[in-house]
């Protein structure tokens, strides 16, 4: 124990590492920060954990298009560990996400953004898209279908840039198509590039919780004016601040250390996402999906009006852009409170209400086929005629099943035609079919006239 | 006194020639490292034509999935080098090769035989079987691949994933 101890003082005699810390455990914080303010260190607890089980992951990862999966599925069923390791950054993943938009709310909620820490959050708005293109490359890291067809999809949207577009796919993918090099390509992004520039941002934002200060919790009527702010600050610690550690620190620590407890206890429950089928650009009948933090993404692009959507994919994110970088440098000062800024309730309420609902829309997404539904069978159509019969058997056949629902059975994309014969004449059935209209195709030209007439009949059978 | 000024300006020259040389050494340095991320760009835009079976084998009106490697593969690509494509006999010295990409996203698109459409799995795209939009949110017509025949061979010509652009 002295003889550590003996090491301990000479190691920190001559690296100063005392020194340095000290400093910053003891500097002042305003006494009544709380439990809203563990959101920000929590996702940096949880970019630390990608990091290490990140590098845990390189070892055993094979960065190259043909073999990525083969060794995806040695780390998940053979390689010692493995499957834990994918499960912590899998949920480590899914937790930074999830932080840092609680953070990110909790900053705007407060105004914290306000003199002086305008470069707080453009640093943290600049984190947050970094953030999420992690997600996104390692989501594609996993290549697998779902893998291969989620790359297609990116590019696709970078398609949709002006003028750039292709050019932006293509850099993107490695290539015209996808090639050799696209995932050597995308593993540098994911575990090179980004980081390195997380690492920087990081560093940046951290130094400046240092520099400017912990935003003190607003009060109501306590308005910053950058012309005193500064010193009042400066005032407001020498009469009343606490030293971070542990005053501050421990709620930050404590609750770090609950995230971290979580994404592990996950991880060995519920374990990493499955991988999907082999990556095969040539097998269609694959069916991708993003990971739960872009299913609302997923969902928006279904459900945006046809017209505005290519214009939209290109334009929104520059507009959240600038929205994001305007928005604490025209309004810097000023009331901080949340309950004077009823607006700020009101926008976060919509945005979060909006991201809920598509997230949840997306999860079921009625609007895909539902290919996997089997014919109808003879009970479903029940005793009728032998036109209406066929007619059933033409609702399978001509597809009508993968988006209407007949009895309970069939896709959700189009209307529920259980009850259609109680609600539509035989006419405006026949119309319908022939023409489509909205999101249905016009079916007159691939059916015959005994077709459409059976097709009709079996729809007119269906009432309450 | 003199001596010093000269100094002074002999430093500062010698200051600033050390600050371009390293400037230009960082940009000699940077061009390959920027350049190997845009290098995508340069590569000339490979297209080659590849056989998918016998003329004889497709029947006039049918539409079947065929697939081929793809234009731009590596020795190392695996089975990600393959490309698919819905390949329509219209009639006799007639083929149409549609992309098996939704304008949409990208996603794979199903065609149905019975019903004679293309479904996309993603959003539920529809196109009819000349490839023309049908219903969905797709913004343009399924995209085509050039094919001919060449000895009897249907040849389809392998060409980049098409990028629905604005
Ligand atoms: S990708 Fe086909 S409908 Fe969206």
């Amino acid at each position: 124990m002295k003889t550590l101890r003996k090491i301990w003082k000479w190691f920190d005699d001559r690296t100063g590492t005392t020194e340095a810390i000290n400093p910053l455990a003891d500097h002042l914080v305003p006494p009544d920060a709380n439990w809203l303010y563990v959101f920000g260190s929590a996702t940096l607890f949880c970019f630390i954990l990608q990091v290490v089980t990140g590098l845990a992951l390189a070892f055993l990862y094979q960065p190259s298009t043909g073999p990525a999966y083969e060794s995806l599925k040695y780390i998940t069923y053979q390689a010692h560990f493995g499957h834990f390791l994918r499960g912590i950054h899998y949920f480590g993943a899914s937790a930074m996400i999830l932080l840092v938009g609680i953070h990110m709310i909790r900053v705007y909620l407060m105004a914290a953004f306000k003199y002086p820490r305008e470069m707080s959050w453009i640093s943290g708005s600049i984190l947050l898209v970094l953030t999420v293109t992690m997600g996104f490359t390692g989501q594609l890291l996993r290549w697998d279908s779902n893998g291969i067809w989620s790359a297609i999809v990116g590019a696709e949207q970078a398609g949709r840039i002006p003028f750039f577009g292709k050019a932006v796919a293509r850099i993107f993918l490695g290539g015209e198509t996808i090639t050799g090099l696209t995932v050597s390509r995308f593993f540098s992004i994911h575990v090179f590039l980004i980081p390195a520039m997380l690492f920087a941002l990081i560093g940046l934002h951290l130094y400046m919780v240092v520099r400017n200060g912990i935003s003190e919790p607003p009060k109501t009527g306590n308005k910053v004016d950058p012309a005193n702010y500064r010193k009042w600050y400066q005032k407001m610690l020498k009469d009343k601040g606490v030293p971070f550690w542990p005053n501050a620190g421990w709620r930050d620590l404590a609750f770090g250390v609950l995230v971290i407890l979580v994404i592990v206890i996950l991880s060995l429950i519920v374990g990493p996402p499955e991988i999907g089928k082999p990556p095969d650009p040539t097998d269609i009948y694959a069916n991708p999906r993003p990971d739960w933090y872009f299913m609302w993404i997923f969902a928006l692009f279904a459900l945006m009006p046809r017209e505005i959507e290519s214009v939209a994919i290109a334009f929104s994110p520059v507009i959240l852009g600038i929205v994001l970088i305007l928005l604490p440098l025209i309004n810097n000062k000023g009331e901080r409170s949340p309950l004077r800024r009823p607006w700020a309730i009101a926008i976060v309420t919509i945005i979060v209400t909006m991201v809920a609902s598509f997230w949840y829309i997306g999860q079921k997404s009625p609007w895909s086929p539902a290919f996997q539904t089997k014919p109808l069978s003879q009970e479903v159509i029940g005793n009728v005629s032998t036109n209406a019969r066929d007619g059933g058997d033409l609702f399978y056949k001509k597809a009508c099943i993968y988006c209407h629902t007949v009895s309970g059975y069939g896709g959700k994309r189009g209307p529920d035609l259980s009850y259609v014969g109680s609600r539509l004449t035989s006419e405006q059935i026949t119309i319908k079919i022939v023409n489509g209209g909205g999101n249905m195709p016009s079916f007159g030209a691939s059916l015959t006239g005994k077709d459409l007439n059976d097709l009709t009949t079996f729809l007119l059978t269906r009432k309450k | 006194m003199k001596n010093d000024l000269n100094m002074d300006s002999r430093r500062s020259f010698i200051i600033k020639l050390l600050g371009i040389s390293g400037g230009i050494l960082a940009i000699i340095i940077s061009i390959p490292v920027i350049g190997v991320f845009l290098e995508p760009l340069a590569r000339k835009k490979p297209e080659m034509w590849r056989s998918v079976g016998n003329v004889d084998k497709f029947k006039t009106g049918e539409t079947v999935l065929v697939d081929f490697p793809n234009s731009s593969s590596l020795p190392w690509t695996g089975t990600v080098s393959k490309t698919a494509s819905w390949l329509r006999r219209v009639s006799d010295t007639q083929f149409i090769a549609f992309s098996v990409h939704c304008t949409h996203l990208g996603c794979p698109v199903h065609w149905l035989p019975d019903a004679e459409i293309f479904l996309c799995p993603c959003h539920g795209g529809v196109f009819n079987k000349d490839g023309s939009y049908a219903a969905g949110p797709p913004p343009k017509d399924l995209s085509q691949y050039p094919v001919r025949i060449e000895k009897n061979e249907v040849q389809i010509l392998a060409s980049p994933i098409p990028i629905t652009t604005l």
